[in-house]
């Protein structure tokens, strides 16, 4: 008998014991598939982060080149106006910005679960398009609709007889940043909903409706809570995205004149750290530092919410 | 026995609105549809806005004319070919570097979340637990905070402003080897490789002609998001690169931003050439995503369904 159709085995009367006793002995090959992952696993973040943190360790000026200080490196960031104001900023943003990005798009997936018609499926095609859009472009094309020279705001605000917000000023870039973000990234949580809310039985809300439940009770009591998982795996995912925020505002820095300084997210503050101060044993400190932060709300975040073992396992 | 099949509806519509003999519900679609329409409009106002603009020269952009609306004399061609004319083709050179880097980092990418992804799910090797907790917690580990570390070690191998120096850091995807491992765990059925090792087949055989055919959503799903990801990333190659005939479109429109700005008004055509340089580089993108709907819409249910 020939191998030819791999699918259909499935019917074979020769099926083994249940537990699997014909892969004995041949469990160490899953390492085979699992090496090369590996391999770029160590070479591309542990040995990055290894390194930075061996780099964070020292210190480097004109005078006294480069010597061991420890952990002098994490004392002067922590107490660093510079980063600690990046630090406050990206959480700031976070705290807005999250709530406002999810709940859009739930609205959104919410609304077009809901429709069948075909409006409604290309709605759901191009809200995600922003997502496909490089950070890069995206800044760029907002940039432009803010800009007091291209932009449109003028004359939509000039029918109504008021000035234009220049959303890149000292105070309003953080809403400025924060449209650009919400645009980029509502669609793709959109789908992510909207597939979990495909993947509810439906037979959940015919039993709703016999039992006299609206529309909006069908929603709160039975949608909401059953794509909990989905929302959660955003939120911790746009947390992550946002503590590190680097593109939009690195991009808006031309067009913003003066209101994203070289300090603006921790990150563009290691960046400047390194490549416009060539501080790199003290970027590295930053970078490090960032990263801690970063898991540490995550992991403080996934503990107040006991959830832990919810998407990680 | 036939009626079972009954009792699940249809896999097509199952809200009673599609298309269904029924009136009433058609009533009750006017007010989601004006909310989506409003959406619609804010979502692709920034398209627009580019296609619209990239019609226009240097003075149209500044001159006031509707920033909303064409040029009087809609000038494509003439934008098209100065953007690729610009500086010898540097244009052209940078979307060619972004497809390669896109590419190479993208293929490699999946290639390894699919191997890995089998490997965790479906094999018990030792400390198979630790080395996956360790790989869940690095899904957290926020890859941009990895740039600068990464590119100190490139630069010690003397690898930095080198292709390289872009594509290996790309091939690191951590939550795509999570998500195949769901996949893989859930959509191939241990039964069905056993049958097949029992019929003679080899591990390899075994995983490229039983397990992959049935891992294919997953595997296109993450080509997709690992190939996007190449594309866009911006802060990787920003820090890599020197030589601006390695630049992949993001960065390079980056540079045209930067050097627009400098001489703001010194009479240069360059952010006619930025705006006409952005749509071009989002067209292969969009062109992606809307002939690969199918693909990706079904993959990305993985990571939500838990």
């Amino acid at each position: 008998m020939t191998l030819v159709s791999p699918a259909a085995p499935a019917a074979a009367p020769t099926r083994p014991a249940r537990r699997r006793p014909a892969s004995r002995g041949r469990e160490w090959l899953g390492l085979v598939f699992v090496a090369p992952f590996a391999l770029v696993f160590l070479v591309f973040l542990v040995a990055p982060m290894a390194y930075a943190f061996y780099l964070s360790l020292f210190s480097s000026g004109l005078a006294t080149g480069t010597r061991f200080t420890g952990f002098a490196n994490y004392a002067k960031a922590f107490t660093d106006e510079n980063f600690l104001s990046g630090v406050w900023f990206v959480v700031r943003f976070s705290l807005v910005l999250i709530p406002v990005q999810m709940l859009v798009s739930l609205a959104v997936a919410l609304v077009i679960d809901g429709l069948t018609t075909r409006f409604a499926r290309f709605s759901r095609l191009m809200i995600f398009l922003p997502y496909a859009i490089p950070a890069v472009i995206g800044a760029l094309m907002w940039g432009f609709l803010y800009s007091p020279n291209f932009g449109p705001l003028d004359d939509i605000f000039g029918t109504f007889g008021a000035d234009a917000p220049f959303l890149l000023s000292r105070d309003l870039v953080f809403y400025g940043l924060m449209n650009v973000v919400t645009w980029q990234w509502a669609g793709y949580y959109m789908i992510i909903l909207y597939a979990a809310l495909q993947g509810i039985d439906p037979s959940l809300y015919e039993a709703a409706r016999i039992d006299g439940a609206s529309s909006w009770q069908i929603v709160w009591r039975i949608k909401i809570p059953l794509v909990l998982p989905a929302l959660f795996l955003i939120l911790v995912f746009a947390l992550i995205g946002t503590l590190q925020f680097f593109n939009e505002p690195q991009i808006l820095r031309f067009l913003a004149s003066g209101s994203i300084g070289g300090d603006f997210t921790p990150n563009i503050y290691a960046y400047t750290l390194a490549f416009s101060q060539g501080q790199f044993n003290y970027a590295s400190a930053v970078s490090f530092a960032l990263g801690a932060v970063i898991f540490v709300a995550v992991y403080l975040f996934l503990f107040l919410t006991r959830r832990r073992g919810s998407f990680l396992s | 026995m036939s009626t079972v099949t009954s009792t699940r509806p249809p896999a097509g519509p199952r809200s009673p609105a599609g298309g269904a003999p029924r009136k009433r519900p058609r009533q009750n679609n006017v007010l989601p549809h004006a909310f989506l329409a409003a959406l619609l409009v804010y979502f692709l106002v920034p398209f627009w806005w580019v296609i619209v603009a990239a019609s226009k020269d240097a003075a149209g952009l500044f001159g006031g004319s509707n920033p909303l609306w064409f040029a009087t004399d809609v000038d494509y061609l003439g934008n098209l070919q100065q953007l690729f004319t610009f500086d010898g083709g540097i244009y052209a050179r940078w979307l060619l570097n972004s497809a390669l880097y896109a590419l190479a980092g993208g293929v490699g990418a999946t290639v390894l979340s699919v191997a890995a992804g089998y490997g965790f799910a479906k094999y018990r090797f030792p400390f198979r637990r630790a080395f996956f907790a360790i790989l869940l917690g690095s899904v957290m580990v926020p890859l941009t905070a990895l740039v600068i570390p990464t590119f100190l070690l490139m630069s010690e191998l003397r690898l930095t402003n080198t292709m390289w120096a872009v594509i290996l850091p790309s091939l690191l995807n951590p939550f795509g080897v999570y998500l195949m491992h769901v996949y893989a765990r859930d959509a191939v059925p241990d039964e069905l490789l056993d049958a097949a090792r029992v019929d003679g087949a080899g591990e390899l055989r075994t995983f490229v002609q039983v397990a992959l055919p049935l891992m294919r959503p997953a595997v296109v799903t993450v080509l997709l998001l690992s190939f996007v990801g190449t594309w866009n990333n911006f802060f990787l190659p920003l820090v890599m690169l020197n030589d601006n005939r390695l630049f992949p479109v993001t960065v390079g429109l980056n540079l045209w931003q930067g050097l627009a700005s400098a001489n703001n008004g010194g009479g240069t055509s360059l952010w006619s050439l930025i705006i006409i340089g952005a749509l071009v580089s989002i067209i292969p993108l969009v062109v992606a995503f809307v002939s690969l709907q199918k693909y990706w819409q079904g993959g990305l249910t993985i990571g939500s369904l838990k």
